[in-house]
């Protein structure tokens, strides 16, 4: 619409231009000839033909934009936390995701606020963007039509790592939204701790400025980290142990390897301890200077007896009931 | 200390004896004193033209590091803090050293009291004040990049510009500087237009460039206190940890993009107005025509620069401002397009039946219109608050307000530099490499911001260092079409150079002008005048006839009476 008019004026524009640079080029025995200095109707056309095209674009472009920012009562609400520099997304039964899953078919709301500057989340699929402002909720709303892995994106400057501040929205099929969320939060109980720490490693935002493939990011790489011995910036050596670990979870700032910033955001309230300990876990697996258990078979067969335990909810609830039933 | 005074007046203000010898400003007194003391308007904008120059490359050199530095995504040739430090530095020194002053305090400055027939400005010292403080403003500015510079992106967007390392404090006290030196130039010319037309020159006798100027200078006086005000607070907030912006300290982060666009939106206007005026000037007298609807033109010069104040809140649709606001500043945006419309319409009908010379300042003038016709329209994409909130923050803005800055500001400073050339220092230019020259900038121009459209409606962010591999072909064709203008650029360079040196003398008027600074000498003498100019029309180009011989238009005899 606002494409069509421009392409008119401007081929407007741009054709009256040529004709008259060609036609009253200076050349030879060719001299400018007299027209009026100004022509009232002429002036009063172009001046009401854009505005009345201006008006039409304003209500076309402010409708639609009142329907983008009113999400509706039904919509399936999901809280958005941005922080240097990665995403997360709490959903209503508690789980963390650094990835946004969402429903097909049904209106999602997302209520959004940073905890340092301001980013801005930016979904071009479903054309949606609004600012994260620390101190402040905002609010955004999309209905997905089709299911797919879509781009979403930071588009407020906020230092260094502005352009990895990447992350992506999941839009499931029909019911299968439903079945990620509950497999979800259980789902790590069920792996052993490497492993789980591994998935806690790729989806908990770590990614972002740890690699583990040795190269250094905006922090250092987890590769072969664990029980190697840094020095920090204030010049203390430090051995990487457990406790380290934790600390510079929860603590960023406390003690920085030299040679980094002191720019990671606390994990505190967005790790569980168990959580913690299974990325320790994960850790130790990588590196060369954490004694590697051989028999890693025990450590899995240690833990593939724990899943027979009814972990979920609902193996709890329902197996018990009946059995005190009888009892009585 | 009146003895002092006296040596000063000597070394600048020549005494009558040496003048009317045919001396010009130039080479009336020598000595690096002689420039830097001098009260001479022609002298300041002089200067003002060579430091505004300096400050084009250095963000030149910022904008080819940049456009290198995207041709792959992850590094190429630095990393990402090192990135986000050069398009701060390239936006911050392009805007605050650069553009704003550009064609107001160098342009202006040497031509407005040309065109009123007039001595100099009416306040020559606060013109030096503003010059000096411009030079001040620049010190800090550099400063701030030797002591490594700052990541903020020219914006300087709380709390982000509150918490990160860097010389923050260093370069927006430089801001603060250069906006006094702003204001100066701006009161300087209101004064001077109110109090120096010549008897006979109404306001609708002035050539179009004054309207320009005048509407420029009122937003310059106006708007800059703002950004002062707001530069201050955020010092303050950095160094005394007061709360004003950080919402830590209790403060509205939003706030200051308010405080910001406050300023910052009219400053565009800052920019532009003067731009437009060039272009007046040069569609008219190159195609020997009489401007079409010469009020008309005026007042829309009037009327945005009201309406320039009004329409800040564009910049935070999608910031989380009321919808309301969103509502009333959307609606106001679009009234700005209607008299920037006009003013195109009017520059097109200007051509109808004239005598066009299809030369550089007329190229540029050309050019303007049509990469202003694009700037102008994508605005409406940007105005309309459905699809601005996709293209928010992305290279379609990016684009836009390059086609907009540079493609009409810059086009439109390189027109009047190459229309005033002779007039400022007294010789010809080649006619062949200057119209090569342009040609490269327009073709490099497009190459390297229409790509940007393109990626930016596709979903390429803005202020991105990384970007997914499948944005790769565009940004190699935005930056070969950068490579391309820098060539153009250094080709302007050079021969505008070499004919300071060996071009051939320009006559007094050989554009056949008709507004007053054609009537003297090619370069002007220091008083401007030798004689008292003819008051004619400055559109009324039949005042004066070439002259084979000379080479010259000379007015005719019968005007002379």
């Amino acid at each position: 619409m606002i494409y069509v008019i421009s392409v008119i004026f401007f081929a407007l524009i741009v054709g009256l231009m040529v004709t008259f640079v060609v036609q009253f080029r200076r050349r030879k025995g060719y001299q400018a000839e007299d027209s009026p200095p100004h022509n009232t109707r002429l002036e009063v056309i172009w001046t009401v033909i854009p505005t009345l095209l201006c008006v039409l674009i304003f209500y076309l472009g402010f409708k639609s934009f009142l329907n983008m920012s009113t999400p509706p009562a039904n919509a399936y609400e999901i809280s958005v936390t941005g922080q240097k520099w990665q995403w997360f997304f709490g959903y209503p039964n508690g789980h963390t995701a650094s990835e946004l899953h969402v429903p097909v078919d049904r209106p999602v709301k997302l209520v959004m606020t940073s905890e340092d500057v301001i980013h801005s989340l930016w979904i071009p699929a479903f054309r949606v963007k609004k600012d994260v402002v620390p101190g402040r909720y905002s609010k955004i709303w999309f209905q997905a039509i089709e299911p797919g892995d879509y781009p979403l994106l930071c588009t407020e400057y906020c230092g260094t790592g502005h352009s990895d501040m990447l992350s992506r929205v999941i839009v499931h099929e029909p019911g299968g939204f439903e079945t990620w969320l509950r497999d979800a939060d259980g789902l790590l109980d069920t792996l052993p701790p490497a492993e789980a720490g591994e998935k806690l490693y790729l989806t908990k935002g770590c990614t972002q400025c740890h690699s583990v493939d040795g190269t250094a990011g905006i922090g250092p790489t987890f590769q072969d980290m664990f029980a190697g011995s840094f020095a920090t910036r204030d010049g203390a050596t430090i051995v990487v142990d457990e406790d380290y670990v934790r600390e510079s979870m929860l603590d960023p700032a406390a003690s920085v390897i030299a040679g980094f910033e002191p720019v990671m955001p606390t994990y505190a309230g967005k790790l569980k301890d168990k959580e913690i300990t299974m990325l320790i876990a994960y850790f130790k697996s990588i590196s060369r200077h954490a004694p590697q258990e051989p028999a890693s078979s025990d450590a899995d067969s240690d833990h593939s007896d724990q899943p027979d335990l009814p972990d979920n909810p609902d193996n709890l609830d329902h197996p018990e009931d009946p059995d005190h039933s009888e009892e009585k | 200390m009146s003895g002092d005074t006296a040596t000063n007046n000597a070394a600048t203000v020549p005494t009558d004896g040496q003048t009317t010898g045919g001396t010009d400003y130039l080479n009336c007194s020598y000595g690096i004193k002689s420039w830097l003391l001098t009260l001479d308007h022609k002298r300041i904008g002089v200067m003002y033209l060579v430091a505004i120059l300096t400050s084009f490359f250095l963000g030149g050199i910022f904008a080819l590091l940049v456009r290198t530095e995207l041709l792959t995504p992850g590094q190429t040739i630095v990393d990402a803090d090192t990135y986000n430090r050069m398009f701060t530095l390239h936006g911050a020194i392009m805007i605050f050293l650069f553009i704003i002053p550009g064609i107001p305090a160098a342009l202006g400055n040497f031509i407005l009291p040309l065109q009123l027939g007039a001595k100099d400005v009416a306040l020559p010292r606060l013109n030096l004040a503003s010059f000096h403080l411009y030079l001040g403003g620049a010190i800090f500015l550099l400063a701030a990049i030797w002591l490594g510079g700052v990541d903020t992106g020219w914006t300087f967007y709380t709390p982000y510009s509150t918490t990160t390392n860097g010389s923050v404090v260093l370069v927006t006290l430089g801001v603060f500087i250069l906006g006094f030196s702003s204001i100066f130039t701006g009161l300087n010319f209101i004064v001077t237009i109110h109090r120096m037309r010549p008897a006979g020159m109404g306001w609708f006798g002035m050539p179009l460039f004054l309207w320009a100027l005048y509407a420029t200078a009122i937003i310059q006086v106006l708007a800059t206190p703002v950004l002062g005000i707001t530069v201050l607070l955020l010092i303050a907030e950095r160094m005394l940890g007061i709360g004003i912006f950080d919402p830590a300290l209790g403060g509205d982060p939003v706030l200051f993009q308010h405080f910001f666009w406050f300023y910052s939106h009219p400053a565009v206007y800052i920019m532009i107005l003067p731009a437009m005026g060039v272009i007046s000037e040069l569609i008219s007298v190159h195609s020997r025509k009489r401007i079409f609807g010469y009020r008309m033109i005026a007042f829309s010069s009037i009327a945005i620069a009201i309406l320039s104040f009004l329409v800040w809140g564009h910049h935070l649709f999608v910031s989380g401002q009321s919808n309301l606001a969103n509502m009333v500043f959307s609606a106001l945006t679009f009234s700005v397009s209607i008299p920037s419309a006009i003013k195109v319409f009017n520059w097109i009908a200007t051509l109808y039946k004239g005598e066009i010379r299809l030369n550089a300042p007329m190229l540029y003038a050309l050019a303007f219109i049509l990469l202003f016709g694009i700037g102008g329209l994508t605005g409406l994409f940007l105005g309309s608050l459905a699809t601005d909130v996709h293209l928010h923050d992305t290279y379609f803005i990016v684009a836009h307000f390059h086609y907009t800055m540079m493609g009409s500001v810059v086009i439109a400073f390189l027109g009047g530099l190459h229309h005033w050339w002779p007039k400022m220092f007294g010789r010809m230019y080649s006619e062949r490499w200057s119209v090569i020259a342009a040609a490269l900038v327009f073709v490099g121009f497009n190459v390297t911001f229409f790509t940007q459209f393109v990626m930016g409606s596709k979903g390429m962010p803005r202020r991105y260092y990384n970007y997914p591999s499948e944005f790769t072909i565009y940004h190699v064709i935005s930056s070969i079409g950068s490579y391309l203008l820098a060539i153009g650029f250094i080709i302007t360079a050079i021969y505008l150079i070499h004919s300071l040196v060996k071009g051939r003398k320009a006559p007094a008027n050989p554009w056949g002008g008709a507004s007053l600074e054609w009537q003297t000498a090619s370069p002007p003498i220091h008083d401007n005048f030798a004689e008292e100019p003819v008051l004619t029309d400055p559109y009324d180009f039949s005042v004066n006839e070439f002259d084979e011989r000379t080479g010259d238009y000379l007015l005719r005899p019968e005007v002379k009476g």
